[in-house]
């Protein structure tokens, strides 16, 4: 099995008529996913590549009767895209912007919270999510994943979720779910939300978990794999020679005085039974032998 | 993006909220005038974007021309932690009756905003909490519902602000609440926030952070932008369209994507080598930028190695190669450049590279090799001179 999507996903894209939307999206349709239709407003009775466009997200449900979006929309509007998806009854939407203004973004998670606690949002500034074999959503390359688990991986970075991927991919260690929570300080998804949804899921034996400096996501994460999970985890988090007070490219990738930084959330993890690895290619490592021994 | 003083101050008298008269100055004679304009006595304060600028000297009262003068003269270009002073806040002085706290950031474990209100103010924050954490009022705010003057009177009291100026301290707290969300704020705090001897509540001092992502629906941030940073190697990556942080090693450091920009710092430290700098190039780079980012790490002359990690996602690895042959031709390298590709095109990326490996440009597999050939390489030049 898989989390949060599987091969029935339908998915519509916001954005695809631009051109990063349309590289995506068709990415995405490339790779096996159900993709629907696009919505771009003023744009409704177009097609990218015979995909449908509508002008907006609640026709293009009704046509299609999706239930999931790929927000790729610029900064200024994706906030506003990722609540018209929720109000058209969307269940799972997928933001890859990066840039969204943190209070845009603080608002949003929150009206979401109040007013559609059943829509998930992953990111914004993420990779998306991809069950290989099944469903990619995002800007994953699909070829660095492999089908059958039985790893589930989180992270709240993009490239170093493909290095990640690609450690596991090169021992022939399959994934069940990648999801890329994003580097922002309010995503939509958390550690512990995709933990949860892992721990749940028959498929997923093990559990690959990608940290990086700033905010307490993962102090979090261990609080729960200590309390809650009963499958292996393996952490590596980013960021362990980074100054404090600077921004390292994420916006949410700052050490605030003495807080957020890599050796807290290193020790916080070690202390709830996480396999924590000094790098990425550790990291994979650790997660090969784990899966061997299962 | 922090603010100085002086435009936190600005940026707060747009929202209303009550600052000392005052003006910015570069040079000694512009402060004398500020003073003369603003009235005696005045305070002058160092702008620096760094705390404890008070202990080392650089916060004077001044009653006279003279002594506005004397006090100017010492603390311009005075060096505090570091960072050198280049301008001046001359403001009238205040007569303080009671000195408090107030600030607005977001609490990111709650994913709510937070205000924290206490009656000890003055001193660090993290003070306070440390040794009386009862005297901090923390309330969440939720950013959907926004807040209230009501809520704000409920904070004031709860907090123990003096009765005859809880509507005035609310009032104060619902602008800088407004200043933090319509201004785009990450931070803004107000310590002290002070009681004057006749009565008044306002902001004697102003911490602001603004939300990089925000920059395009503020023009009015460029003059903040253009005295963001100091450091030579951050202006030039900031024209260029990098993502860059300048740190003290001497391994330059290149990546594609923030997560793997910052393991790449984390290895060559592991290696036993030091960065020089966080580059990451983002997703989807091309040729053209990939010898823009050559060009600038070359032109650090602390670095004594390149090391170039590149996990092509979006980003394909014959852009990466191409760029590295342009640079090649290009620029001038003082250092040898080590390189690991994987992913999009990674074949063909170094197919391209092919005829151009020497002891200038390496080529390994994994990034921990890379690494480690990087810091080796740094470490040769190094015993060289």
């Amino acid at each position: 099995m898989s989390i949060f999507v599987d091969e029935n996903t339908t998915v519509i894209v916001q954005g695809l008529t631009g051109s990063q939307g349309r590289f995506h999206g068709l990415r995405n349709r490339d790779y096996g996913t159900k993709v629907a239709a696009g919505v771009t407003p003023g744009k409704g009775g177009t097609d990218v590549d015979g995909i449908p466009v509508y002008d907006s997200v609640k026709e293009a449900v009704e046509a299609t009767g999706a239930i999931a979006s790929f927000v790729v929309v610029p900064p200024r509007g994706a906030a506003e895209a990722i609540l018209e998806a929720a109000s058209a009854g969307i269940s799972l939407v997928v933001c890859i912007t990066e840039g969204i203004p943190a209070q845009d973004e603080a608002r949003t998670v929150n009206i979401l919270k109040r007013d559609f606690p059943t829509t998930r949002l992953i990111g914004p500034n993420c990779p998306g999510i991809i069950s290989p074999g099944k469903c990619n959503i995002g800007i994953t390359p699909g070829n660095i994943a492999l089908p059958g688990g039985p790893v589930g991986v989180v992270s709240r970075s993009g490239t170093l979720t493909y290095q990640a991927l690609h450690e596991l991919s090169q021992q022939k260690v399959g994934q069940t779910t990648c999801v890329g929570i994003g580097g922002d300080p309010v995503p939509g998804t958390s550690f512990v939300d995709c933990l949860a949804a892992f721990e749940q899921d028959p498929e997923t034996r093990a559990v690959m978990m990608i940290g990086e400096i700033g905010g307490s996501a993962e102090e979090s994460a261990a609080e729960f794999i200590s309390t809650s999970m009963t499958k292996p985890v393996v952490a590596y988090i980013a960021g362990q020679t980074a100054p404090p007070g600077r921004r390292m490219g994420h916006a949410g990738a700052i050490v605030s005085g003495n807080s957020g930084t890599a050796q807290g959330k290193m020790d916080a993890l070690s202390a709830a039974g996480v396999r924590v690895a000094k790098n990425p290619t550790e990291a994979g490592e650790i997660m090969v032998d784990i899966v061997r021994s299962l | 993006m922090d603010l100085f003083e002086y435009q936190g101050k600005q940026y707060f008298e747009r929202y209303d909220i009550p600052v000392s008269k005052g003006g910015v100055a570069v040079s000694v004679d512009e402060a004398v005038r500020i003073a003369d304009s603003v009235g005696y006595p005045v305070v002058v304060k160092a702008q620096v974007k760094v705390g404890g600028r008070g202990k080392a000297g650089g916060v004077k009262l001044a009653s006279t021309p003279e002594e506005a003068r004397q006090h100017a003269g010492n603390i311009l270009g005075m060096d505090i932690k570091g960072h050198t002073v280049e301008r001046l806040w001359v403001e009238h002085a205040t007569d303080i009756a009671k000195e408090w706290y107030a600030s607005f950031t977001l609490d990111r474990a709650a994913q709510l905003h937070l205000l924290m209100l206490s009656v000890k103010g003055g001193v660090e924050i993290e003070e306070v909490a440390r040794t009386d954490p009862e005297a901090i009022v923390k309330v969440h705010v939720d950013p959907s519902e926004g807040y209230s003057l009501s809520q704000a009177m409920n904070a004031v009291t709860k907090a123990g602000i003096d009765a005859e100026v809880r509507g005035e301290t609310a009032k104060l707290l619902v602008s800088l609440y407004r200043c933090f969300v319509e201004g785009d704020c990450d931070l803004v705090e107000i310590n002290p926030l002070v009681l004057t001897t006749d009565g008044k509540v306002h902001a004697l001092d102003a911490k602001v952070t603004l939300d990089d992502n925000a920059m395009f629906r503020h023009p009015e941030w460029e003059e903040f932008a253009a005295t963001d940073t100091t450091d030579e190697r951050e202006k030039s990556a900031k024209q260029r369209g990098l993502n860059y942080v300048g740190l003290d090693g001497d391994v330059g450091i290149i990546a594609n994507g923030a997560g793997l920009a910052m393991s790449t710092l984390d290895v060559v430290s592991q290696a036993g080598g030091s960065a020089a700098n966080f580059l990451d190039i983002g997703g989807g780079a091309n040729a053209a930028l990939m010898a823009s980012a050559l060009d600038l790490i070359n032109s650090d002359s602390n670095v004594k190695s390149i090391l170039v990690n590149i996990f092509g996602g979006i980003t394909r690895c014959d852009e990466v190669a191409k760029g590295i042959v342009q640079a090649l031709a290009e620029v001038d390298l003082k250092s040898p450049i080590v390189l690991r590709l994987d992913g999009t095109n990674a074949e063909e990326g170094r197919e391209i590279l092919a005829d151009h490996i020497s002891d200038r440009l390496l080529v390994e597999k994994t990034m921990l090799d890379a690494a480690s050939k990087a810091v080796a390489m740094a470490a040769t030049k190094d015993s060289k001179g």
